[in-house]
């Protein structure tokens, strides 16, 4: 028994790659990536005294800019962008400290970072933290759009991965590879239920964050709607490329979850990007979950528009096109008659009557 | 119209499935494409509809609407009822609501399927499957219906269920091919190729074949010695013995036998057989 699930394990090279591949994966997410310890903290300095303290600013507040001529609308501002998750604003009376609360773990860490500071000022000198968008540090306010993400992704790329693979494994592959239907047909027969269920799946979770939840949104609709359908697009490709390279729904779903970990783990969804070493971060920057995070936590939590997240919906239309591309590809192959996969570069030996 | 293949060749890496392999396939005629397992038969029906691309040769056939195909599969959705499988296709090949209704009905009907219309495809019965999949495959009336071993396994009430099905689908004017591994059922056919390894065997009318068989067939009880031994075979409860020349050996001890489509193609492959291993002996 033990021999033959040895030599049944050999040949399953896809299961054996997995058993090595994995836990070095999992070694390297978790060792690396999984942190909640800020290290580094990007701030910002406004305001008259913003050359003063700026220079005196301990760790872990990394400044990126100063601008003594800027005053809390500049603060505000930049804070909404995602420029930057801290702005230190001097002003006559004092010092506040205004943290994005959309950036839970840097906030916390801000908060705690800040009283440190003042508990070695002298005496009489006053520092406020104000945390906007998300004042009372809620999970479920993060969480929410963070859910909204990981459930595009969750059906765009398991659910829709196993559509094509069942279908080849029922033996209806040929015969809708027979049937005067285009690939095009059948490929988008394939993604639209699923684009509809994922696309409802996560209107049902918003509202729902919105209503027992009490998470805001404060920025428009139209934005994250967007950013969704380029996102399941990316989701939707994802998921039919895996299918097409697996001969069955066991390989499918392992290849999906191979996708799906290091995009959950490495997004910023659950860890922050920042406390990542930046070996690892590089990662979160090419996986396109990082940017529909963004989106959707700027959208809703901070009320950012398109003209600021922009950079996010670009990467995440590149992203989009290649896999989508990719997965039509692949899957014109799969429907293609066997013998032209064999022998593509053969000259078409068939006459077709019309 | 006449469909068909023309000196078609099929290789799968150094393996040759198929080899100049023809067959016409006129309408309104049933052909049975027969053979033993890995003989080609459903190398060739895939050739036939378009879902294997010949390494040589001709193929010609109607326009992918006009095709239906049973693959060696049922080709149903285990998920989806008798019904919604219908629908689909039904779809797929553009047929309008009222024939598809009008027709599904009539041939639920006949093959005992009423009942079961509700019923995923997924929890009928092998035969009830099949006899789904023939329906959906000929739903559209096709010029070509190509069905890969639809009888196999199947109970003799299905099986003649699904005879009445072909010979419906031939009636109407397909020309219908259909692959098996019964030569008493190839014998139902209007025409037979018998493929063996990949190349032609016999071709011709079951009447033809049979009567073309060179030199003598007998029955005995008792399997013979020696040389005969290599030209006979088992069949039901007695031994059949074939004589290349018809002349006396061992096997005149028994009755000569009229031979029938059975007894062709088994001679046809002894003759190669035979033939190879006499090269292969003369060659070492």
């Amino acid at each position: 028994m033990i021999v033959k699930e040895f030599r049944q394990l050999r040949r399953d090279r896809r299961t054996l790659a997995m058993l090595i591949f994995m836990p070095i994966l999992m070694l390297v997410v978790f060792g690396y990536a999984a942190s909640f310890d800020v290290k580094e903290i990007p701030v910002r300095v406004l305001g008259p005294a913003a050359e003063r303290v700026s220079a005196v600013l301990p760790d872990p507040f990394a400044v990126e800019d100063v601008d003594p001529a800027a005053g809390r609308e500049e603060a505000v501002t930049a804070l909404r962008d995602g420029e930057v998750p801290v702005v230190f604003l001097t002003t006559e009376s004092g010092l506040t400290v205004l943290v994005d609360g959309s950036q839970l773990f840097i906030a916390t860490g801000t908060k705690a970072a800040v009283s440190a500071i003042a508990e070695r000022a002298p005496q009489g000198l006053a520092v406020d933290v104000e945390i906007l968008f998300n004042p009372d540090l809620e999970t479920s306010a993060i969480m929410v759009p963070g859910l909204a993400a990981m459930i595009l992704l969750f059906v765009g790329t398991i659910i829709t991965s196993l559509g094509v693979v069942r279908e080849r494994q029922a033996g209806t592959l040929e015969q809708l590879a027979v049937m005067p239907l285009r690939p095009a047909d059948v490929f988008l027969g394939k993604i639209a239920p699923y684009f509809v269920v994922a696309a409802l799946d996560m209107v049902v979770v918003i509202v729902a964050g919105i209503w027992l939840f009490g998470v805001p949104f404060r920025g428009s609709v139209l934005a994250l709607a967007l950013g969704a359908v380029l996102f399941l697009f990316v989701t939707l490709g994802l998921g039919v490329l895996i299918s097409s390279v697996s001969e069955n729904q066991g390989q499918a779903i392992q290849l999906a979850l191979m996708m799906l970990l290091p995009q959950v783990m490495l997004s910023g969804l659950i860890f922050p990007l920042s406390s990542m070493p930046a070996g690892v971060r590089w990662i979160g920057y090419l996986l396109p979950l990082t940017y529909f995070v963004e989106i959707a936590r700027g959208v809703m939590i901070r009320g950012a528009s398109i003209l600021t997240l922009w950079p996010s919906y670009v990467f995440l239309a590149i992203f989009g096109a290649v896999v989508f591309g990719l997965a039509t590809l692949r899957f014109r192959r799969s429907l293609a008659p066997a013998g032209r996969r064999r022998h593509e570069a053969e000259p078409e030996l068939e006459a077709v009557a019309s | 119209m006449s469909w068909g293949v023309r000196g078609m060749t099929v290789r799968f890496g150094d393996h040759t499935a198929l080899e100049g392999v023809s067959l016409e396939v006129p309408a309104g005629r049933v052909t049975a494409v027969v053979g033993g397992d890995g003989a080609g038969k459903t190398t060739l029906l895939r050739c036939l509809v378009g879902a294997l691309a010949p390494d040589d040769g001709e193929v010609r056939r109607p326009d992918a609407r006009r095709i239906g195909y049973l693959s060696s599969t049922s080709g149903t959705y285990p998920d989806l009822t008798v019904e919604e499988n219908l629908a689909f296709s039904a779809t797929a090949y553009g047929i309008s609501e009222a024939e598809t209704r009008e027709r599904a009905a009539a041939f639920l009907d006949r093959t005992g399927l009423t009942e079961a219309r509700d019923r995923p495809a997924g929890n009928l019965s092998g035969g009830m499957r099949q006899k789904l999949g023939v329906i959906r495959a000929m739903l559209h009336r096709p010029e070509l219906l190509v069905l890969d071993e639809p009888t196999t396994g199947i109970d003799p009430v299905s099986r003649a269920d699904l005879w009445w099905l072909i010979a419906r689908a031939a009636s109407e004017g397909a020309a219908v091919v259909l692959a098996t591994a019964y030569l008493d059922e190839a014998e139902r056919a209007s025409w037979v190729l018998a493929l063996d390894d990949g190349r032609a065997l016999a071709e011709g009318t079951p009447d033809r074949i049979a009567a073309a068989v060179p030199g003598t067939i007998r029955t005995s009880t008792a399997r013979p010695s020696g040389d005969a031994a290599r030209r006979s075979w088992r069949r039901g409860a007695r031994w059949r013995t074939w004589s290349p020349d018809g002349a006396g050996d061992a096997a005149s001890q028994g009755d000569p036998v009229r031979p029938d489509l059975h007894d062709a193609v088994t001679v046809a492959a002894l003759a190669r057989e035979l033939e190879r291993s006499d090269v292969g002996g003369e060659a070492a």
